[in-house]
């Protein structure tokens, strides 16, 4: 176990107390991810000296008395999807391999204002497209749990950094379940917050919609402590949301009396795994030993949403990407033959076919004679989608579901069959059409030694009553404490 | 066999005289000289930048909008167009498709008749919305087939789209059309309409509708003529285009083989359309409504607020000129063509000295004069209306004559004066130059006898009926007092030796 296996709030305190230094610590996960990395492929690019620069200024205005920030020397892994002006962005796609961007993401900003060590990008579906990771073009990333699965996605560089101990804490994003699932899949925590929570200023848009960051660590209070630094308003965004950001940490500790957890019957449906079934089963007993009440609530529409999501999804899709057209910045093809073969081939060349497949999907969406059968209409199923949690949330304080229909799946079995991926999202993507937050905690293993979440839905901006009712469950249970045995070779 | 019918219908583009861009805080400057410096993630549309609306803009759409009295709407959005151009670096352009924020509204022309009469057409408008407008291309025109060059200081300029209805009878009514709304654009403070800049771009729709051999109505296909970069230009494409649609008529005998829409270009060159390819082979620009800027609203008092920055529209500024302060239709024109600067100088001298007439001459003359030969603006020169009123009341009373006005207004233009107020300043320099126009015979008494002294063979020429010696001996008392009235001093010359 390296000392970045250690939880946020146990790093934070070492540090504080000269137990150890930001330089130790980056210089313990650099380590990490150059015994490890090969195998797990959670990094796209590891900022090892620049690192140790930050860190070690971080230190020496520690030893000077100087003010901090709130995550002071602490190293974090980054979504290969937020620019960054001191290392390459790539939404690990050829046709940004190699771009440095001249600006840095909002939430990057807040990150090294809060004296974080940026440790390196991850490794993600090309342009947060899938389910696994294996839609990068450099090559997926494994659960460190079992290198023969897959550690979910889009964000699973960013879930496998912090489950191997690469890193403390993680950003990714979350469009339809990106966070969510591969923290599951990683034995991990993740929270997709509400949208407009936290800028989207410098994400690399795939549904700017439906996207949205947000934090990942090992327990809930990691968590926590991360989206108070990513969350607030920001003016370059429009579309975020200028309210006035709680305590996340403030009584994360006191359970919720009287916790009512709604679940919903169509959750319990056909191909769902059944150790993951048992353990949302179990999970909702815990929650009833504490005296939570689990009532069951209406979904009339969630059986449109998979359908309703991947129409808008690819639609906002196809226009964000059409920027990359090989004119300005990116992959473009060598001697085009004219204006519309470099395009075609830069664009051909360069994206991957899932990426091809949703801006066709798109495209052919927004088309004229087809926009309101597909765009306009998936919009209004959207509407009646967020009034059913809307209307739940009047008789519930959160949603209890799996996060996924099953753990860790082995590489390859996806992307065979992209219907069953998109099919795979259903728990998920709900909480994006709705713009609603969630969070995925460890919840159990299966059999085979695979993670298992529970997830957890809120209303609107009620990100501070999910992180309590997370912790809750935590401080019962002991799944975010289980550690991947690298050392001793990865494989249960 | 009536004479054909000419259906144009325009479509202009404006740029707005903002400080800063539509969706970003970058400066909204005209600046070939230095390309890509006035840009930032947002306007060069990398990953990740976030289109954030600047309200200024918008609030003066919506005052161009209400001038043109269209009505204004109180929910409207944002729509990606897609295409791909390599000036457009999103490779959509952020505009508005379904709900632009103002529909119908009109603008009145008065277009001068061959008998001299004015006529006022009325010209509908469809809609007005705004958009963000694209970088700009730079081709190698040397012909050896060097490599393209983008420069997008220009791309998201906000840009106001204006559409007609096709209500425009003839090319000289386009003309028209353009200087009116010209005008008004500018006297709002919505755009400064420089053409040679690009902010005001137009491209022009027409068709004919023509009497065919069996007497039915039959109307040629639509022409849309695009790179029309100066208002004599639209006149002569639309010209060039009515004769050659009408000729084609001819020549297929109303069987078109394809009657659907064409694009043309002008060649202002050889002064003539020519066929292009078409966009609309590949548009379907798939709108959607932009996920990144959420719809806007407008409060009756948003809408209420740029009512009342509205200033008195040109057309109805040139018709009061003429109407109540007497002017002739072609200087109140003149006045009105120059730009409200002007046109505010000339009512402001006009208001103090009463002599609307006299005043206008003045600011079409000498003021236009002088403004052209410094390449000033008006608010630089030194006169202000308040001195150029004195001076007509000084000529108005006697006190100054047309000639010596002009010199002590040249003086105040050079800062002569001194430092006191513009009164002060006149004052000095009359004195200094003695400049003062003298009309007493008390004062001029003595000087006429000795003028006449000393030009006796004048003298006694006039006296023996040569009206012409009179000139030498007003020029000799002219020559030494110069503010005086050389009518008075002929009066008095003719009294003393003729009397």
């Amino acid at each position: 176990m390296t000392a970045c296996h250690e939880s946020a709030s146990e790093l934070l305190d070492q540090l504080a107390t000269g137990r150890t230094t930001a330089l130790a610590l980056t210089q313990a996960c650099l380590s990490a991810i150059a015994s490890h990395d090969e195998s797990i492929g959670a990094f796209l690019h590891v900022a090892g000296d620049r690192a140790c620069e930050v860190a070690e200024s971080i230190d020496r205005r520690r030893t000077a008395g100087q003010p901090l920030g709130p995550l002071a020397g602490l190293p974090v892994a980054l979504k290969d999807l937020l620019v960054t002006s001191d290392q390459p962005t790539t939404c690990a796609s050829r046709m940004l391999d190699g771009w440095l961007p001249p600006y840095d993401a909002d939430c990057v900003q807040r990150l090294r204002e809060a004296d974080c060590v940026l440790i390196g990008k991850t490794n993600m579906d090309e342009f947060a497209m899938g389910s696994t990771t294996e839609n990068s073009a450099f090559g997926p990333t494994r659960t460190p749990w079992r290198l023969d699965c897959v550690a979910g996605g889009s964000s699973g560089g960013s879930a496998a950094a912090v489950a191997a101990g690469f890193a403390p804490l993680a950003v990714g994003s979350d469009t339809g379940g990106s966070i969510r699932q591969p923290a599951s899949f990683c034995g991990i925590v993740g929270l997709k917050p509400t949208y407009g929570r936290v800028s989207r200023y410098g994400l690399v848009a795939f549904a700017s919609s439906l996207d949205q960051i947000g934090p990942m660590g090992r327990d809930v209070d990691s968590v926590a402590r991360l989206l108070q630094v990513l969350a607030g308003h920001d003016p370059k965004d429009a579309t975020s949301l200028d309210t006035p950001v709680p305590l996340y940490t403030e009584q994360l500790d006191q359970p919720l009396q009287g916790l009512r957890i709604g679940i919903c019957k169509e959750h319990d449906r056909e191909g769902l795994d059944e150790e993951v079934r048992q353990t949302i089963h179990n999970a909702l007993d815990v929650y009833r030993s504490l005296g939570a009440v689990v009532q069951e609530i209406d979904m009339q529409h969630a059986r449109f949403a998979v359908a309703c999501y991947y129409l808008i999804a690819c639609s906002e899709a196809s226009s964000n990407l059409a920027r990359y057209d090989g004119v300005h910045y990116g992959h473009r093809v060598d001697q085009p033959d004219g204006l519309v073969e470099m395009y075609s081939d830069s664009r051909g060349d360069a994206f991957g076919t899932e990426v091809k497949r949703r801006i066709m999907l798109g495209t052919y969406a927004l088309s004229a004679g087809y926009y309101d059968a597909y765009y306009k209409k998936a919009q209004k199923v959207r509407r009646l989608i967020a009034d059913d949690y809307a209307k739940a949330f009047q008789s519930v304080d959160v949603i209890a579901s799996p996060v996924a229909p099953t753990p860790a799946v082995p590489l390859g079995r996806l992307t065979d069959d992209p219907l069953e991926m998109y099919l795979a999202d259903i728990y998920t993507i709900s909480a994006n059409l709705a713009g609603i937050p969630g969070i995925s905690i460890p919840a159990g293993f299966s059999s085979d030694g695979r993670p298992i979440g529970l997830q957890l839905l809120g209303n609107s901006l009620a990100e501070h009553t999910l992180l309590r009712a997370a912790a809750m469950y935590e401080r019962e249970t002991d799944w975010h404490l289980a550690r991947v045995p690298l050392d001793q070779g990865t494989s249960p | 066999m009536t004479a054909p019918r000419t259906i144009i219908g325009l479509e202009v583009h404006l740029q707005l005289q903002t400080r800063t861009k539509i969706f970003c805080g970058c400066a909204n400057r005209f600046n070939p000289d230095e390309p890509n410096v006035q840009t930032c993630p947002v306007c060069l549309g990398l990953p990740g930048a976030l289109p954030v609306l600047n309200r200024l803009a918008l609030e003066l759409s919506v005052r161009a909008g209400l001038a043109l009295d269209g009505s204004i709407a109180t929910f409207t959005k944002w729509d990606r167009k897609q295409y791909y151009y390599p000036d457009l670096p999103k490779a959509y352009q952020i505009s508005q498709f379904d709900i632009p924020f103002c529909q119908g509204g009109h603008l009145d022309v008065d277009i001068l008749q061959d008998n001299g009469d004015t006529l006022t057409r009325k010209i509908r408008l469809i809609r007005v919305h705004l958009e963000e407008d694209a970088g700009k291309n730079l081709h190698d025109e040397s012909g050896r087939g060097g490599n393209s060059r983008i420069d997008l200081n220009r791309a998201g300029t906000p840009l106001l789209e204006i559409v007609t209805e096709p209500d425009i009878r003839s090319a000289a009514e386009a003309h028209r059309f353009l200087e009116e709304l010209k005008l008004l654009m500018v006297y709002l403070g919505v755009s400064d309409c420089n053409m040679q800049e690009g902010s005001l771009r137009c491209d022009a729709n027409v068709n004919l509708e023509v009497t065919n051999t069996d007497g039915d109505r039959v109307r040629t296909p639509i022409v849309e003529i695009k790179n029309l970069n100066s208002f004599r230009g639209v006149e002569a494409a639309l010209d060039f285009e009515i004769v050659r649609q009408l000729q084609e008529f001819h020549e297929c005998h109303s069987d078109y083989p394809d009657h659907s829409k064409q694009t043309r270009g002008w060649d202002a060159d050889r002064s003539i359309t020519f066929a292009q390819r078409g966009k609309e082979d590949a548009s379907d620009y798939r709108f959607f409504p932009d996920p990144d800027l959420p719809p806007v609203t407008l409060s009756d008092q948003d809408i209420a607020r740029q009512y009342d920055m509205l200033c008195e529209t040109p057309t109805a500024r040139r018709k009061r000129f003429h109407e109540q302060l007497g002017l002739s239709p072609y200087d109140a024109s003149v006045l009105i063509e120059q730009g409200p600067q002007t046109a505010d100088y000339f009512e402001a001298a006009a208001d103090q000295c009463g002599d609307a007439k006299r005043t206008a001459n003045w600011v079409t003359q000498d003021v236009q004069r002088i403004l052209n030969e410094g390449n000033l603006e008006i608010d630089d020169l030194g006169v202000d209306a308040h001195g150029l009123a004195e001076l007509i009341t000084r000529i108005n009373t006697g006190q100054l004559t047309t000639q010596t006005a002009r010199l002590v207004f040249a003086a105040l233009v050079e800062n002569e004066g001194g430092e006191g107020s513009v009164s002060e300043r006149i004052e000095h320099i009359v004195l200094e130059r003695g400049l003062a126009a003298v009309d007493d015979s008390d004062s001029l008494e003595p000087l006429l006898d000795q003028v006449i002294a000393n030009n006796s063979q004048a003298a006694d020429d006039f006296r023996n009926g040569k009206d012409a010696a009179i000139g030498k001996l007003i020029g000799e008392v002219m020559r030494e007092l110069r503010g005086a009235d050389p009518k008075t001093v002929r009066d008095a010359l003719m009294a003393k030796l003729r009397p």
